[in-house]
């Protein structure tokens, strides 16, 4: 299988890779998939208080497709405020990698992880307010 | 570290021709065109004598005598042809076949097909080291089997059957024994009657012989029958029609016969090479498994699980080491390895798979360099796992409630 140059340098140079203090108020963190399926990901962001993400971490176990996926999303997150990385769609992520329709999983894997890092924010939040 | 270029880690997939095989056959594409069964002239007998010669080599290496060797396609053939031919012949008498749930898809799909035709198949399950256990095979014998169907040598975990066990146990019910040794020519020491072995399936191509040629062991004494599968002129005994190749059988005959005189200084070398990159990967890298019985197998094949790490993203990692992944995450079920399953391997762990394979023309050199790139990429990945990163703190990953997509 020919993966796009994107996707490689994503895989081979991933951006963003690490982890937050997963307690810290101004963290959510998103872990999603399952190992049993062969992928797993963990996809950390740090808003400010404006509700700017300001910085976002990964770490994933899966194919190069997956690490690929988080890392790029990492990217695009970073500045955005939780209404528009909220709204990023699964398949903006698919055409920017060209992931051919078996890896397509990936990428809603990585839609899935950051929504559920900005619910977890968002749950955090409320509570203290 | 100086980069190789794309080195073939991959011998169970199969072999490169081996130079020597080559040079024996390639009379046979020019010079040598007679048909081998053409009887009546000068050309048929020349051509016609190469294949006994083949004939002969083939039989020696398993203690047969040459009568008892049929050339076929490969391997998938003979394995068809010992399945569906003994049923098909003794089906009226006998309709059970015992066999077991990791062999190659060719027996189980043959198995398969015999069982809509109103044979009963039984599935041996395998032990965690992936060898079957002789008390079940001795539980599951009825007066109604008629064969029992265990590889050898299995393709992808490299662990090796009982055979000469198993054997005696058919040959004390009167059962027939056929055993599918693709991948155990020339990597265990084969004796079909010390073994008490009917009937056995042999590929050219993991012997470093070309694609395209096999060859199935047909006991005579005491006789096994067959049904032919492909109708014709009558070669090979009736039991395999069709005009021979006498330069695929030519190269079987030589791989053979390099490995009458070879195996043991072969298998010397692997024995180094695995050790090698087994105590170089285990050194550096904690959490890696060995998948099937660490000592009954053959030094050619390391089927490693890497835990926390996905098999094909260390394989995208190790991109110039063609090896191969037990976890199928590029097909689109997305399962991971039947064989691994049936030995118990958690999922999970059958999707952080590889196996590597040596062979003949490994160098020490290409091990040491695959070893090398193999842990500095584990380590890689590692560090981009979070999995590995909740092993570190303790975590326990089987704890916690995974929503399954």
């Amino acid at each position: 299988m020919a993966y796009s140059k994107e996707l490689l340098d994503h895989y081979e140079n991933p951006k963003n890779v690490g982890s937050m203090d997963k307690e810290s108020e101004q963290v959510g963190t998103g872990l999603v998939g399952a190992p049993a399926c062969g992928d797993v990901m963990k996809l950390q962001i740090k808003v400010n208080n404006k509700g700017v993400i300001e910085d976002a971490k990964f770490k994933t176990f899966g194919c190069g497709s997956a690490i690929a996926s988080s890392s790029l999303i990492t990217e695009w997150v970073k500045g955005k405020n939780l209404d528009e990385a909220h709204s990023i769609k699964n398949t903006e992520i698919a055409n920017h990698l060209a992931l051919p329709p078996v890896k397509i999983h990936c990428s809603i894997l990585a839609e899935d992880a950051i929504k559920a890092a900005i619910d977890d924010y968002k749950k955090k939040n409320r509570k203290n307010r | 570290m100086q980069k190789i270029k794309n080195i073939y880690f991959d011998y169970q997939a199969t072999t490169p021709v081996d130079p020597r095989v080559l040079k024996k056959m390639m009379p046979y594409f020019g010079e040598i065109y007679g048909n081998p069964h053409s009887r009546n002239h000068a050309f048929g007998w020349e051509a016609e004598e190469g294949v006994e010669v083949a004939r002969e080599q083939v039989a020696k290496i398993i203690n047969a005598n040459p009568k008892e060797i049929i050339f076929t396609s490969g391997a998938t053939e003979s394995n068809n042809l010992a399945l569906k031919g003994v049923s098909e012949f003794y089906g009226d008498k006998k309709n059970h076949i015992i066999t077991c749930v990791t062999e190659h898809k060719c027996v189980l799909e043959s198995c398969r097909h015999l069982s809509g035709k109103g044979f009963e198949i039984t599935y041996l399950p395998v032990q965690s080291d992936g060898l079957i256990n002789l008390s079940e095979l001795k539980k599951s014998i009825t007066d109604k089997t008629l064969m029992v169907s265990i590889m050898g040598v299995h393709n992808e975990i490299g662990v090796i059957q009982p055979l000469e066990e198993i054997g005696n146990i058919c040959r004390s019910k009167d059962i027939f024994f056929h055993t599918d040794c693709a991948q155990a020519i020339g990597k265990i020491p084969l004796d079909v009657n010390k073994m008490n072995i009917d009937l056995m399936s042999i590929s050219g191509h993991k012997i470093y012989a070309p694609k395209g040629v096999g060859a199935l062991y047909i006991r005579r004494k005491p006789r096994v029958r067959i049904s032919s599968m492909i109708s014709g002129g009558g070669q090979e005994r009736g039991m395999r029609s069709g005009t021979l190749s006498p330069a695929l059988c030519v190269g079987l005959g030589e791989a053979c016969n390099i490995y009458f005189n070879e195996m043991e200084k072969e298998n010397k070398m692997l024995i180094k090479y695995k050790d090698m990159m087994l105590e170089g990967i285990r050194k550096s890298c904690p959490d890696v498994y060995l998948n099937g019985s660490e000592h009954s197998r053959v030094p050619g094949n390391l089927n490693l699980s890497f835990a926390y790490v996905e098999g094909e993203s260390l394989m995208m990692g190790i991109k110039d080491l063609a090896v191969s992944s037990g976890s199928a995450c590029t097909s689109a079920s997305l399962e991971p390895s039947y064989v691994l399953k049936a030995l118990g391997v958690e999922e999970e762990l059958a999707h952080t798979s590889l196996r590597i394979g040596f062979g003949r023309f490994t160098t020490e050199n290409e091990v040491k360099y695959a070893t090398d790139i193999i842990v500095k990429e584990v380590k890689r990945l590692r560090e981009l796992s979070p999995l590995w990163e909740m092993a570190q703190e303790g975590v326990d990953i089987s704890k916690i409630k995974w929503a399954h997509h």
